[in-house]
Protein backbone atom coordinates (compact mmCIF):
# COMPACT_ATOMS: atom_id res chain seq x y z
CA UNK A 1 0.00 0.00 0.00
CA UNK A 2 1.37 3.13 -0.87
CA UNK A 3 1.24 6.20 1.64
CA UNK A 4 -1.10 8.94 -0.22
CA UNK A 5 0.00 12.38 1.37
CA UNK A 6 -2.47 13.43 4.33
CA UNK A 7 -3.38 16.42 3.19
CA UNK A 8 -4.31 18.04 0.08
CA UNK A 9 -0.95 20.36 -0.99
CA UNK A 10 1.44 18.46 1.36
CA UNK A 11 3.82 16.45 -0.31
CA UNK A 12 6.35 14.17 0.75
CA UNK A 13 10.16 15.88 -0.20
CA UNK A 14 11.46 12.98 -3.13
CA UNK A 15 7.52 13.63 -4.56
CA UNK A 16 7.89 17.66 -4.43
CA UNK A 17 11.51 17.20 -5.96
CA UNK A 18 10.13 15.20 -9.23
CA UNK A 19 7.27 17.31 -9.08
CA UNK A 20 9.70 20.59 -9.62
CA UNK A 21 11.29 18.41 -12.32
CA UNK A 22 8.85 17.67 -14.04
CA UNK A 23 6.98 21.33 -13.77
CA UNK A 24 10.44 22.63 -15.13
CA UNK A 25 9.98 19.99 -18.18
CA UNK A 26 6.67 20.71 -18.87
CA UNK A 27 7.28 24.56 -18.49
CA UNK A 28 9.76 23.55 -21.55
CA UNK A 29 7.01 22.67 -23.72
CA UNK A 30 4.89 26.09 -25.35
CA UNK A 31 1.03 25.47 -24.17
CA UNK A 32 2.55 22.90 -21.59
CA UNK A 33 0.61 25.09 -18.83
CA UNK A 34 -2.54 23.98 -20.01
CA UNK A 35 -2.50 20.73 -18.16
CA UNK A 36 -4.37 22.39 -15.60
CA UNK A 37 -7.38 22.33 -18.28
CA UNK A 38 -7.87 18.41 -18.02
CA UNK A 39 -11.43 18.14 -17.99
CA UNK A 40 -10.78 13.94 -16.73
CA UNK A 41 -13.08 13.24 -20.19
CA UNK A 42 -10.80 10.10 -21.18
CA UNK A 43 -10.95 11.12 -24.69
CA UNK A 44 -6.98 10.39 -24.77
CA UNK A 45 -7.34 6.70 -23.17
CA UNK A 46 -10.11 6.06 -25.55
CA UNK A 47 -8.29 7.08 -28.91
CA UNK A 48 -4.77 5.77 -27.86
CA UNK A 49 -4.28 2.67 -29.71
CA UNK A 50 -2.04 1.29 -27.04
CA UNK A 51 -3.39 2.02 -24.14
CA UNK A 52 -4.97 -1.26 -23.52
CA UNK A 53 -1.39 -2.37 -23.14
CA UNK A 54 -0.12 0.75 -20.06
CA UNK A 55 -1.21 0.04 -16.56
CA UNK A 56 -1.97 3.36 -16.59
CA UNK A 57 -4.19 5.24 -18.97
CA UNK A 58 -2.93 8.91 -20.47
CA UNK A 59 -6.26 10.63 -17.99
CA UNK A 60 -4.96 8.84 -15.33
CA UNK A 61 -1.44 10.19 -15.75
CA UNK A 62 -3.04 13.62 -15.14
CA UNK A 63 -4.77 12.54 -12.39
CA UNK A 64 -2.01 11.39 -10.80
CA UNK A 65 -0.12 14.72 -11.20
CA UNK A 66 -2.98 16.56 -9.71
CA UNK A 67 -2.96 13.84 -6.47
CA UNK A 68 0.87 14.04 -6.41
CA UNK A 69 2.01 10.84 -6.84
CA UNK A 70 4.50 11.62 -10.06
CA UNK A 71 6.29 8.89 -8.47
CA UNK A 72 3.52 6.44 -9.47
CA UNK A 73 3.71 7.62 -13.07
CA UNK A 74 7.41 7.46 -13.36
CA UNK A 75 7.52 3.65 -12.20
CA UNK A 76 4.44 2.73 -14.55
CA UNK A 77 5.01 1.57 -18.50
CA UNK A 78 2.94 4.18 -19.43
CA UNK A 79 5.19 6.91 -20.49
CA UNK A 80 7.07 4.44 -22.47
CA UNK A 81 4.51 2.76 -24.60
CA UNK A 82 3.06 5.79 -26.09
CA UNK A 83 4.81 5.81 -29.92
CA UNK A 84 3.92 9.57 -30.16
CA UNK A 85 1.26 9.08 -32.68
CA UNK A 86 -0.40 12.36 -31.47
CA UNK A 87 -4.27 10.94 -31.40
CA UNK A 88 -4.63 12.67 -28.05
CA UNK A 89 -3.18 15.63 -28.52
CA UNK A 90 -5.23 16.33 -32.01
CA UNK A 91 -8.56 15.18 -29.89
CA UNK A 92 -8.17 16.69 -26.41
CA UNK A 93 -10.92 19.32 -26.02
CA UNK A 94 -9.00 21.25 -24.42
CA UNK A 95 -5.89 21.64 -26.17
CA UNK A 96 -3.62 19.56 -24.29
CA UNK A 97 -0.44 18.50 -25.56
CA UNK A 98 -0.46 15.63 -24.36
CA UNK A 99 2.58 13.72 -25.84
CA UNK A 100 4.35 16.30 -25.47
CA UNK A 101 3.85 16.05 -21.49
CA UNK A 102 4.58 12.69 -21.85
CA UNK A 103 8.15 13.50 -23.36
CA UNK A 104 8.46 15.95 -20.41
CA UNK A 105 7.47 13.03 -18.02
CA UNK A 106 10.21 10.89 -19.89
CA UNK A 107 12.59 13.66 -19.21
CA UNK A 108 11.61 13.55 -16.05
CA UNK A 109 12.75 9.98 -15.70
CA UNK A 110 15.52 10.27 -17.09
CA UNK A 111 16.85 13.58 -15.00
CA UNK A 112 16.05 11.47 -11.72
CA UNK A 113 16.50 7.93 -13.11
CA UNK A 114 13.32 6.29 -11.69
CA UNK A 115 12.19 3.98 -14.30
CA UNK A 116 9.87 0.93 -14.36
CA UNK A 117 10.95 -2.41 -12.75
CA UNK A 118 12.74 -4.59 -15.10
CA UNK A 119 11.74 -2.42 -18.49
CA UNK A 120 14.69 -1.41 -19.92
CA UNK A 121 13.35 1.64 -21.52
CA UNK A 122 15.46 4.81 -21.48
CA UNK A 123 18.57 2.51 -22.64
CA UNK A 124 17.24 2.49 -26.32
CA UNK A 125 16.67 6.42 -26.02
CA UNK A 126 20.32 6.43 -24.69
CA UNK A 127 22.15 4.38 -27.09
CA UNK A 128 20.22 6.68 -30.02
CA UNK A 129 21.52 10.08 -28.37
CA UNK A 130 25.51 8.25 -27.93
CA UNK A 131 25.34 6.80 -31.61
CA UNK A 132 24.04 10.63 -32.98
CA UNK A 133 26.73 12.78 -30.67
CA UNK A 134 29.23 10.71 -32.25
CA UNK A 135 28.47 10.28 -36.09
CA UNK A 136 25.40 13.87 -36.07
CA UNK A 137 23.38 10.98 -37.98
CA UNK A 138 21.68 7.65 -36.91
CA UNK A 139 22.25 4.30 -37.86
CA UNK A 140 19.14 2.14 -37.33
CA UNK A 141 20.62 -1.10 -37.29
CA UNK A 142 24.06 0.24 -34.76
CA UNK A 143 21.26 1.50 -32.97
CA UNK A 144 19.82 -2.24 -32.47
CA UNK A 145 22.78 -4.44 -32.13
CA UNK A 146 23.94 -1.68 -29.31
CA UNK A 147 20.54 -2.15 -27.71
CA UNK A 148 20.34 -5.87 -28.08
CA UNK A 149 23.79 -6.72 -27.70
CA UNK A 150 23.28 -5.05 -24.05
CA UNK A 151 19.72 -6.09 -23.05
CA UNK A 152 18.48 -9.11 -25.18
CA UNK A 153 21.25 -11.07 -27.13
CA UNK A 154 18.81 -13.59 -27.48
CA UNK A 155 16.44 -11.15 -29.43
CA UNK A 156 19.38 -10.74 -31.49
CA UNK A 157 19.46 -14.25 -32.76
CA UNK A 158 16.00 -14.03 -33.57
CA UNK A 159 16.63 -11.07 -35.73
CA UNK A 160 19.25 -12.62 -37.46
CA UNK A 161 16.99 -14.58 -40.48
CA UNK A 162 15.46 -10.71 -41.12
CA UNK A 163 18.70 -8.67 -40.87
CA UNK A 164 20.10 -10.69 -43.98
CA UNK A 165 16.73 -10.63 -45.83
CA UNK A 166 17.12 -6.67 -45.27
CA UNK A 167 20.90 -7.21 -45.93
CA UNK A 168 20.52 -9.06 -49.24
CA UNK A 169 18.00 -6.45 -50.33
CA UNK A 170 21.28 -3.86 -49.80
CA UNK A 171 18.63 -2.13 -46.89
CA UNK A 172 21.27 -2.40 -44.30
CA UNK A 173 24.19 0.36 -44.32
CA UNK A 174 27.68 -0.78 -43.19
CA UNK A 175 29.13 2.04 -41.59
CA UNK A 176 27.12 4.71 -40.25
CA UNK A 177 27.82 7.96 -42.62
CA UNK A 178 29.81 10.73 -40.24
CA UNK A 179 28.72 14.72 -41.35
CA UNK A 180 31.11 16.84 -41.79
CA UNK A 181 29.78 19.66 -38.71
CA UNK A 182 30.06 16.53 -35.74
CA UNK A 183 32.65 19.36 -34.64
CA UNK A 184 29.06 22.01 -34.49
CA UNK A 185 26.69 19.09 -32.56
CA UNK A 186 29.58 18.75 -30.52
CA UNK A 187 29.37 22.47 -29.66
CA UNK A 188 25.82 22.04 -29.23
CA UNK A 189 25.92 19.77 -26.36
CA UNK A 190 28.59 22.15 -24.79
CA UNK A 191 26.76 25.60 -25.02
CA UNK A 192 23.47 23.33 -24.18
CA UNK A 193 24.79 21.35 -21.15
CA UNK A 194 25.75 24.76 -20.09
CA UNK A 195 22.92 26.59 -20.15
CA UNK A 196 21.08 24.15 -18.18
CA UNK A 197 22.92 24.93 -15.11
CA UNK A 198 21.29 28.42 -14.17
CA UNK A 199 17.75 26.55 -15.25
CA UNK A 200 17.36 26.19 -11.92
CA UNK A 201 16.77 29.72 -11.15
CA UNK A 202 14.25 29.83 -13.11
CA UNK A 203 10.48 29.59 -11.29
CA UNK A 204 7.62 27.42 -13.08
CA UNK A 205 4.39 29.65 -13.53
CA UNK A 206 2.65 27.13 -11.40
CA UNK A 207 3.00 26.85 -7.86
CA UNK A 208 4.69 23.22 -6.75
CA UNK A 209 2.17 22.77 -4.17
CA UNK A 210 -0.80 22.69 -7.01
CA UNK A 211 -2.20 19.56 -6.08
CA UNK A 212 -5.76 18.15 -4.55
CA UNK A 213 -8.56 20.58 -4.36
CA UNK A 214 -6.33 23.17 -4.56
CA UNK A 215 -4.99 21.84 -8.02
CA UNK A 216 -9.21 22.52 -9.01
CA UNK A 217 -9.82 25.27 -7.43
CA UNK A 218 -6.58 27.12 -9.05
CA UNK A 219 -7.80 25.79 -12.45
CA UNK A 220 -11.58 27.21 -11.87
CA UNK A 221 -10.12 30.67 -11.13
CA UNK B 1 11.43 24.69 -59.95
CA UNK B 2 13.80 23.04 -57.14
CA UNK B 3 13.47 22.13 -53.88
CA UNK B 4 15.77 21.54 -50.88
CA UNK B 5 15.77 17.60 -49.80
CA UNK B 6 16.41 16.25 -46.24
CA UNK B 7 16.62 12.63 -46.45
CA UNK B 8 16.94 11.41 -42.61
CA UNK B 9 18.89 8.53 -41.65
CA UNK B 10 16.35 6.25 -42.53
CA UNK B 11 16.25 6.86 -46.06
CA UNK B 12 20.35 5.97 -46.20
CA UNK B 13 19.62 2.18 -44.96
CA UNK B 14 16.34 0.42 -44.57
CA UNK B 15 14.65 2.94 -46.37
CA UNK B 16 16.84 3.38 -49.73
CA UNK B 17 14.35 2.50 -52.19
CA UNK B 18 11.78 5.51 -50.69
CA UNK B 19 15.11 7.85 -51.51
CA UNK B 20 15.77 6.29 -55.60
CA UNK B 21 11.91 6.10 -56.24
CA UNK B 22 11.46 9.83 -54.58
CA UNK B 23 14.58 11.28 -56.59
CA UNK B 24 13.13 9.01 -59.72
CA UNK B 25 9.88 10.50 -59.73
CA UNK B 26 10.73 14.21 -59.43
CA UNK B 27 13.89 13.83 -62.05
CA UNK B 28 10.79 12.45 -64.42
CA UNK B 29 8.43 15.43 -63.34
CA UNK B 30 11.35 17.68 -64.01
CA UNK B 31 11.22 19.36 -60.98
CA UNK B 32 14.90 19.43 -59.12
CA UNK B 33 15.63 18.00 -55.82
CA UNK B 34 19.07 19.10 -54.02
CA UNK B 35 20.13 17.57 -50.95
CA UNK B 36 20.86 19.70 -48.09
CA UNK B 37 24.32 19.42 -47.40
CA UNK B 38 26.11 18.18 -44.38
CA UNK B 39 22.77 17.74 -42.95
CA UNK B 40 22.11 15.83 -39.38
CA UNK B 41 19.76 13.61 -37.67
CA UNK B 42 16.59 15.63 -36.86
CA UNK B 43 16.68 14.17 -33.10
CA UNK B 44 13.67 11.94 -33.88
CA UNK B 45 11.24 11.12 -30.92
CA UNK B 46 13.80 9.85 -28.65
CA UNK B 47 16.49 12.49 -28.24
CA UNK B 48 13.12 14.52 -27.05
CA UNK B 49 13.06 11.98 -24.40
CA UNK B 50 16.41 13.01 -23.08
CA UNK B 51 17.13 16.73 -23.47
CA UNK B 52 14.81 19.31 -24.85
CA UNK B 53 17.27 22.08 -25.28
CA UNK B 54 19.73 19.92 -27.59
CA UNK B 55 16.96 18.15 -29.34
CA UNK B 56 15.38 21.27 -30.89
CA UNK B 57 18.99 22.51 -30.92
CA UNK B 58 20.54 20.59 -33.58
CA UNK B 59 17.20 19.91 -35.23
CA UNK B 60 17.83 24.04 -35.74
CA UNK B 61 20.69 23.38 -37.00
CA UNK B 62 19.19 21.51 -40.45
CA UNK B 63 16.79 24.39 -40.18
CA UNK B 64 19.55 26.91 -40.35
CA UNK B 65 21.47 25.41 -43.23
CA UNK B 66 18.28 24.97 -45.43
CA UNK B 67 18.17 28.86 -44.72
CA UNK B 68 21.89 29.28 -45.60
CA UNK B 69 21.83 27.41 -48.79
CA UNK B 70 18.67 30.01 -49.90
CA UNK B 71 15.77 27.24 -49.41
CA UNK B 72 12.23 28.28 -48.42
CA UNK B 73 10.81 24.79 -48.51
CA UNK B 74 12.41 22.04 -47.32
CA UNK B 75 11.22 18.54 -48.06
CA UNK B 76 11.21 16.00 -45.43
CA UNK B 77 9.98 12.39 -46.83
CA UNK B 78 10.50 10.62 -43.45
CA UNK B 79 7.34 10.91 -40.97
CA UNK B 80 9.07 11.37 -37.99
CA UNK B 81 12.00 14.48 -39.82
CA UNK B 82 8.79 15.99 -40.67
CA UNK B 83 7.03 15.94 -38.08
CA UNK B 84 10.39 16.68 -35.21
CA UNK B 85 10.91 19.49 -38.00
CA UNK B 86 7.32 21.17 -37.83
CA UNK B 87 7.58 20.90 -34.52
CA UNK B 88 10.70 22.68 -33.91
CA UNK B 89 9.27 25.43 -36.32
CA UNK B 90 6.10 25.64 -34.42
CA UNK B 91 8.41 25.88 -31.04
CA UNK B 92 10.54 28.29 -31.74
CA UNK B 93 8.03 30.49 -33.65
CA UNK B 94 5.47 30.07 -30.01
CA UNK B 95 8.09 30.31 -27.72
CA UNK B 96 10.46 33.69 -27.57
CA UNK B 97 11.94 31.96 -24.53
CA UNK B 98 13.28 28.69 -26.65
CA UNK B 99 14.36 30.66 -29.36
CA UNK B 100 16.75 33.30 -27.50
CA UNK B 101 17.79 29.67 -25.89
CA UNK B 102 18.54 27.77 -28.91
CA UNK B 103 19.66 30.91 -30.55
CA UNK B 104 22.70 31.04 -28.40
CA UNK B 105 23.24 27.44 -28.56
CA UNK B 106 23.17 27.51 -31.93
CA UNK B 107 25.65 30.52 -32.33
CA UNK B 108 28.35 28.64 -30.59
CA UNK B 109 28.76 26.95 -34.16
CA UNK B 110 28.30 30.60 -36.42
CA UNK B 111 24.84 29.54 -37.34
CA UNK B 112 21.54 31.28 -37.30
CA UNK B 113 18.01 30.51 -37.61
CA UNK B 114 15.81 33.25 -38.99
CA UNK B 115 12.65 31.37 -39.20
CA UNK B 116 12.16 31.51 -42.80
CA UNK B 117 11.86 27.67 -44.08
CA UNK B 118 8.73 25.90 -44.37
CA UNK B 119 9.09 22.11 -43.63
CA UNK B 120 6.91 20.39 -46.24
CA UNK B 121 6.22 16.62 -47.02
CA UNK B 122 6.91 15.29 -50.56
CA UNK B 123 3.23 14.03 -51.19
CA UNK B 124 2.15 18.00 -50.13
CA UNK B 125 4.16 18.92 -52.57
CA UNK B 126 3.31 16.86 -55.23
CA UNK B 127 -0.70 17.10 -54.76
CA UNK B 128 -1.02 20.79 -53.96
CA UNK B 129 1.90 22.59 -55.53
CA UNK B 130 3.01 20.66 -58.43
CA UNK B 131 -0.52 18.98 -58.77
CA UNK B 132 -2.16 16.16 -59.68
CA UNK B 133 -3.35 17.33 -62.75
CA UNK B 134 0.19 17.88 -63.82
CA UNK B 135 1.27 14.65 -62.71
CA UNK B 136 -1.65 12.92 -64.48
CA UNK B 137 -0.66 14.25 -67.98
CA UNK B 138 2.83 13.08 -67.37
CA UNK B 139 1.88 9.66 -66.37
CA UNK B 140 2.94 6.72 -68.94
CA UNK B 141 0.30 4.25 -67.90
CA UNK B 142 -2.65 3.83 -66.14
CA UNK B 143 -2.72 1.66 -62.85
CA UNK B 144 -5.60 -0.39 -63.99
CA UNK B 145 -7.52 -0.84 -60.99
CA UNK B 146 -4.91 -1.47 -59.15
CA UNK B 147 -6.31 -1.41 -55.29
CA UNK B 148 -4.55 -0.09 -52.90
CA UNK B 149 -4.69 0.97 -49.03
CA UNK B 150 -3.76 4.61 -48.63
CA UNK B 151 -1.88 4.40 -45.44
CA UNK B 152 -0.86 7.78 -44.08
CA UNK B 153 0.10 6.96 -40.79
CA UNK B 154 0.48 9.17 -37.76
CA UNK B 155 2.94 12.23 -37.78
CA UNK B 156 2.28 13.32 -41.43
CA UNK B 157 -1.32 14.34 -40.11
CA UNK B 158 -0.70 14.98 -36.81
CA UNK B 159 -0.40 16.78 -33.85
CA UNK B 160 -1.68 19.74 -35.77
CA UNK B 161 -4.04 20.31 -39.09
CA UNK B 162 -1.16 20.81 -42.04
CA UNK B 163 -1.97 19.86 -45.55
CA UNK B 164 -4.31 17.48 -44.57
CA UNK B 165 -6.91 16.22 -42.22
CA UNK B 166 -5.71 15.21 -38.97
CA UNK B 167 -7.51 11.93 -39.04
CA UNK B 168 -9.13 11.46 -42.43
CA UNK B 169 -6.43 12.70 -45.11
CA UNK B 170 -7.04 12.14 -48.23
CA UNK B 171 -4.45 13.23 -50.71
CA UNK B 172 -3.19 10.02 -51.72
CA UNK B 173 -6.61 8.82 -52.63
CA UNK B 174 -7.11 11.17 -54.72
CA UNK B 175 -3.73 11.26 -56.36
CA UNK B 176 -4.04 7.53 -57.00
CA UNK B 177 -7.23 7.33 -58.13
CA UNK B 178 -6.71 10.29 -60.71
CA UNK B 179 -4.00 7.75 -61.88
CA UNK B 180 -6.45 4.69 -62.68
CA UNK B 181 -6.20 2.96 -59.74
CA UNK B 182 -9.17 2.11 -56.65
CA UNK B 183 -8.74 3.40 -53.33
CA UNK B 184 -9.83 0.57 -50.69
CA UNK B 185 -11.58 1.52 -47.74
CA UNK B 186 -9.00 1.51 -45.30
CA UNK B 187 -10.37 3.43 -42.11
CA UNK B 188 -7.33 2.51 -40.02
CA UNK B 189 -5.46 4.74 -42.78
CA UNK B 190 -3.89 7.28 -39.48
CA UNK B 191 -3.60 4.58 -36.92
CA UNK B 192 0.04 4.24 -35.35
CA UNK B 193 2.14 1.31 -36.77
CA UNK B 194 4.12 1.26 -33.06
CA UNK B 195 7.18 2.43 -34.76
CA UNK B 196 10.18 2.14 -32.03
CA UNK B 197 8.14 -0.29 -30.04
CA UNK B 198 9.08 -2.80 -31.61
CA UNK B 199 12.16 -3.37 -30.06
CA UNK B 200 11.48 -2.44 -26.03
CA UNK B 201 6.93 -3.88 -26.46
CA UNK B 202 7.54 -6.03 -29.57
CA UNK B 203 4.02 -8.28 -28.46
CA UNK B 204 1.91 -4.29 -28.53
CA UNK B 205 3.74 -3.11 -31.73
CA UNK B 206 2.64 -6.76 -33.59
CA UNK B 207 -0.79 -6.46 -32.71
CA UNK B 208 -0.74 -2.76 -34.14
CA UNK B 209 0.38 -4.14 -37.01
CA UNK B 210 -1.61 -7.16 -37.45
CA UNK B 211 -4.53 -4.63 -36.84
CA UNK B 212 -3.24 -2.64 -40.00
CA UNK B 213 -2.62 -6.04 -42.11
CA UNK B 214 -6.03 -7.20 -41.09
CA UNK B 215 -8.09 -4.23 -42.22
CA UNK B 216 -6.00 -3.84 -45.78
CA UNK B 217 -6.46 -7.44 -46.50
CA UNK B 218 -10.25 -7.05 -45.36
CA UNK B 219 -10.50 -4.07 -47.56
CA UNK B 220 -9.53 -6.29 -50.39
CA UNK B 221 -6.20 -4.29 -51.09
CA UNK B 222 -4.00 -5.75 -53.24
CA UNK B 223 -1.18 -3.29 -51.82
CA UNK B 224 -0.66 -1.03 -48.94
CA UNK B 225 0.75 2.65 -49.44
CA UNK B 226 2.92 4.59 -47.14
CA UNK B 227 4.52 7.53 -47.17
CA UNK B 228 7.01 6.41 -43.78
CA UNK B 229 9.88 4.77 -43.90
CA UNK B 230 8.82 3.35 -40.67
CA UNK B 231 5.82 2.29 -41.33
CA UNK B 232 7.26 0.25 -44.19
CA UNK B 233 9.74 -1.28 -42.53
CA UNK B 234 7.13 -2.23 -39.28
CA UNK B 235 4.41 -3.21 -42.07
CA UNK B 236 6.81 -5.41 -44.31
CA UNK B 237 9.14 -6.95 -42.95
CA UNK B 238 7.03 -8.10 -39.63
CA UNK B 239 4.34 -10.16 -41.51
CA UNK B 240 6.30 -13.24 -40.63
CA UNK B 241 6.56 -13.01 -36.85
CA UNK B 242 2.38 -11.42 -37.02
CA UNK B 243 1.80 -14.85 -38.99
CA UNK B 244 3.23 -16.67 -36.16
CA UNK B 245 1.73 -14.54 -33.38
CA UNK B 246 -2.17 -14.75 -34.72
CA UNK B 247 -1.74 -17.42 -36.94
CA UNK B 248 -2.21 -15.80 -40.17
CA UNK B 249 -1.14 -15.97 -43.53
CA UNK B 250 -0.67 -12.35 -44.43
CA UNK B 251 1.67 -11.46 -47.59
CA UNK B 252 0.89 -8.09 -48.34
CA UNK B 253 3.06 -6.03 -50.92
CA UNK B 254 3.77 -2.95 -49.23
CA UNK B 255 4.71 0.17 -51.08
CA UNK B 256 6.21 3.54 -51.29
CA UNK B 257 3.42 5.90 -52.39
CA UNK B 258 6.35 7.58 -54.66
CA UNK B 259 6.88 3.32 -56.07
CA UNK B 260 3.63 3.21 -57.57
CA UNK B 261 3.73 6.93 -58.74
CA UNK B 262 7.09 5.79 -60.36
CA UNK B 263 5.35 3.19 -62.04
CA UNK B 264 2.51 5.13 -63.03
CA UNK B 265 4.95 7.98 -64.47
CA UNK B 266 7.07 4.96 -66.21
CA UNK B 267 10.01 5.35 -64.19
CA UNK B 268 12.07 1.28 -64.33
CA UNK B 269 11.57 -0.86 -61.45
CA UNK B 270 14.98 -0.73 -60.56
CA UNK B 271 14.94 2.99 -60.37
CA UNK B 272 12.23 2.80 -57.84
CA UNK B 273 14.08 0.42 -56.26
CA UNK B 274 11.35 -1.82 -56.28
CA UNK B 275 13.35 -5.17 -56.05
CA UNK B 276 14.52 -3.60 -52.52
CA UNK B 277 11.21 -4.53 -51.46
CA UNK B 278 10.81 -8.49 -49.40
CA UNK B 279 7.37 -8.79 -50.92
CA UNK B 280 6.96 -7.62 -54.24
CA UNK B 281 3.99 -6.49 -55.90
CA UNK B 282 2.38 -9.46 -58.05
CA UNK B 283 -0.61 -7.28 -59.40
CA UNK B 284 -0.16 -6.87 -62.84
CA UNK B 285 -0.10 -3.63 -64.17
CA UNK B 286 -0.90 -2.35 -67.98
CA UNK B 287 2.13 -1.32 -70.09
CA UNK B 288 3.61 1.67 -70.20
CA UNK B 289 2.99 3.49 -73.43
CA UNK B 290 6.44 4.82 -74.86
Amino acid sequence: MKTAPPIPGALPTSERQLRATFLEQAHLVPGGERISRCLQCGTCTGSCPVSYAMDISPRMVIALFRAGQIGEILRSRTIWICASCYMCTTRCPQGIKITDILYALKRTAQETSLYPERVPVYRLSQSFVRIVNRYGRNQEMLLLLLYYLRENPLQLLRMMPLGWALWRKGRVALLPSKIKGVAAIRKILAASKALELPREAEKPPYDETMVGYAAVEKARS
Amino acid sequence: MEYLYYPGCSLESSGRAYDESLRAVFRTLGVGLRELEDWNCCGATMYMSVDETISLAISTRNLALAEQNGGRDLLAPCSACYTVLLKTNRFLRESPDLKAKVDRVLGETGLRYGLSVAVRHPLDVLVNEIGIETITRAAKRRLGGLVFAPYYGCQIVRPERGFDHCEFPESMDRLFERLGATCAYFPLKTRCCGAMLMTMFPDVCLRLIKDLLECAVESGAQCVLTTCPLCQMNLEAYQKPVNKAFGTSYEMPVLYFTQLLGLALGCTEEELGLPRNLIPLKAALPAAAA
